[in-house]
């Protein structure tokens, strides 16, 4: 599958408070969270964002609390793919188990100006800013997070280990 | 093997584990709140099964908008009471309740040994304990409540040794600060952090759930200590379930040790928007603030109140300072109140407040207005994290903020006690 939207340029430590503040977390609508989505770090991003635009961040993106909310608010806002120097852990899984796609790639962000527009390709994990005219490669996941995103994520995934190996315990 | 892979290797029913792998552990607790509940509820439904694999290893505590602050958290907390009623599963209401992360240790629900994972990122607080226990989200917990096991990558282990003893005032949120500020928020990214040290064994445990608690404020997956007496005393004492001790081989490799000196270590106050912004007491200067709390799974148990009664006891606190205290749970309430804690406070000119999450994460009681300032013993700093975009939020231990309440600026204990 390919994406193609313009990048949001962030720096590092963008935090799930940034992302979706816990304020607004009564709720778990990912369209009523998406209205507040990155409000408190960047007032214009609702303005600005188009669907299939990509978050483009430094190091540690989404650190901070557990909260689905977080990769829930940024899909609903129209993002398409989140790529990053590194992810907070619990980020990382929530984005993995709900269907958020997100690369690793350090050269990908530093080579990446607010604005241009870029494509990736999922499967591969290939890169292209068609603005500067440059490619990159993403990390690669490791075999059993494929494992999991070809299930449709971790609930399908679960539903299959326990219906097919009935009781695990 | 490190501690946290013994523990992994054990609960994955293998011999041997190292870091980087991805192995299948079975849970002995797995825990949810009013936040993150519905949506694991709404993703547990997904899945078809009927029932949790155990009710007794299934605990749901509403604490982050309760008493409900609204009509929506309100809904929240309804749909997990109902779930948690209909399932069975451990749940305590308001009114017996707490911060989930005092609450567990406190009513003996985690022992020594455990794999624990939660829906909420503090769980990592129980490795104070000598168990495995990390955050996740709610899609996590749907799936490991349905089967009672989860995938997780055995992580690192940065192994962190605190020389010397702890000066007075000195404790675990000040430890935690310091490590923090040294590594930055994200210089334990995937890793356990595993504490130790003489300062570490003369720690109490109310300390040592303030440093676990803060471990995933550096980015770690885990922070774990290794059970000692201290640790035993307090599991016997509350916790009714087989506990197992386990103790890291004497050649465990750890990714990196590092060890620190903290006999001469000041108060360490974290300025705005990061954990890891942490100053010496020395160099904070002058800032006047508008408020302080005292609470939170950080720094809510009755040690902290204790510490900040020293402080506060036959003193007022500043005219232009609105001092909130919020013991963790009814225990921790009630033991505050026999002691005569909470009166201190009350004629100090402090609000005493019902347990919850509340202002830690900017739900209620306590919101801050642009331009305002306030100490708080809690664990983030973001921006906004207690309010306005443009309110500020400084870090400390609870004998600091005692003593700022007092003033009316960021100040170390000894100023006001000297
Ligand atoms: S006290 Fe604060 S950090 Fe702890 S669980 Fe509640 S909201 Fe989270």
């Amino acid at each position: 599958m390919k994406l193609t939207g313009r990048a949001h340029r962030y720096g590092a430590n963008v935090d799930t408070d940034a992302i979706i503040p816990a304020r607004y977390l009564n709720t778990s609508d990912p369209a009523e969270l998406a209205q507040h989505c990155m409000e408190d770090i960047d007032s214009e991003f609702l303005n600005r964002v188009r669907p299939g635009d990509i978050i483009v961040a430094d190091t540690n993106f989404g650190c901070g609390s557990s909260r689905e909310h977080a990769p829930a608010a940024i899909k609903a806002a129209g993002i398409s793919c989140v790529i990053a120097k590194s992810f907070a852990r619990i980020f990382f899984r929530n984005s993995i188990n709900t269907g958020l796609p997100i690369l690793e790639s350090e050269e990908a962000v530093d080579e990446t100006d607010p604005g241009d527009i870029l494509e990736v390709e999922l499967a591969t994990g290939e890169i292209v800013n068609v603005t500067k005219n440059k490619s990159f490669r993403a990390k690669p996941y490791p075999d059993f997070m494929l494992e999991l995103i070809g299930a449709g994520g971790l609930i399908e995934h679960t539903r299959r280990k326990l219906g097919q190996g009935g009781d695990t315990q | 093997m490190t501690l946290a892979e013994k523990i992994l290797a054990a609960h994955a029913s293998r011999d041997r584990v190292s870091p980087g792998e991805l192995v299948n552990v079975k849970v002995d607790l797995v825990l949810a709140n009013d936040i993150t509940a519905p949506i694991a509820i709404r993703e547990f439904e997904r899945i078809g099964v009927d029932r949790v694999f155990d009710p007794r290893k299934v605990v749901m505590v509403p604490d982050h908008f309760v008493p409900n602050k609204d009509i929506p958290s309100a809904e929240q907390a309804k749909m997990m009471r109902e779930f948690a009623l209909a399932q069975g599963v451990v749940y305590y209401e308001v009114g017996q309740a707490g911060i989930e992360h005092v609450l567990l240790p406190e009513q003996g629900l985690v022992v020594p040994g455990d794999v624990v994972i939660g829906a909420d990122s503090h769980t990592c607080t129980y490795g104070a304990l000598g168990a495995f226990a990390t955050g996740m989200g709610s899609t996590d917990i749907a799936s490991a409540m349905a089967c009672g096991e989860i995938w997780m990558k055995v992580p690192p282990t940065i192994r962190f040794v605190y020389h010397g003893r702890l000066p007075r005032w000195i404790g675990g949120k000040d430890l935690i600060l310091y490590t923090i500020s040294r590594i930055g928020v994200d210089g334990a990214l995937y890793a356990a952090m595993e504490f130790t040290g003489e300062a570490i064994a003369d720690l109490s445990m109310d300390g040592r759930f303030t440093m676990a608690n803060m471990a995933i404020e550096a980015g770690a997956k885990a922070g774990i200590f290794r059970v000692d007496d201290k640790t035993l005393d307090y599991v016997r004492a509350r916790a009714s379930r087989a506990y197992h001790v386990y103790e890291p081989d004497d050649d465990a490799e750890c990714n990196t040790t590092v060890e620190y000196d903290v006999s001469r270590l000041e108060p360490q106050v974290a300025f705005p928007h990061l954990p890891s912004n942490a100053r010496p007491i020395s160099q904070v200067g002058t800032i006047n603030i508008d408020q302080v709390v005292i609470g939170s799974c950080t720094n809510g148990r009755l040690e902290d109140l204790q510490v900040a009664a020293q402080i506060i006891r036959g003193r007022k606190i500043h005219p232009k300072v609105r001092c909130i205290i919020i013991p963790g749970t009814q225990q921790v309430y009630l033991d505050a109140l026999r002691r005569g804690l909470v009166e201190e406070f009350v004629s100090a000119g402090a609000v005493v407040s019902t347990p919850t999450c509340g202002p830690c994460l900017g739900g209620y009681m306590g919101i801050l207005a642009a331009g305002e300032r306030c100490v708080s013993t809690t664990n983030r700093n973001f921006v906004g994290r207690m309010g306005s975009r443009d309110s500020e939020v400084y870090l400390a231990g609870p004998a600091v903020a005692a003593a700022s309440a007092i003033l009316g600026r960021i100040a170390g204990p000894e100023e006001v006690t000297n």
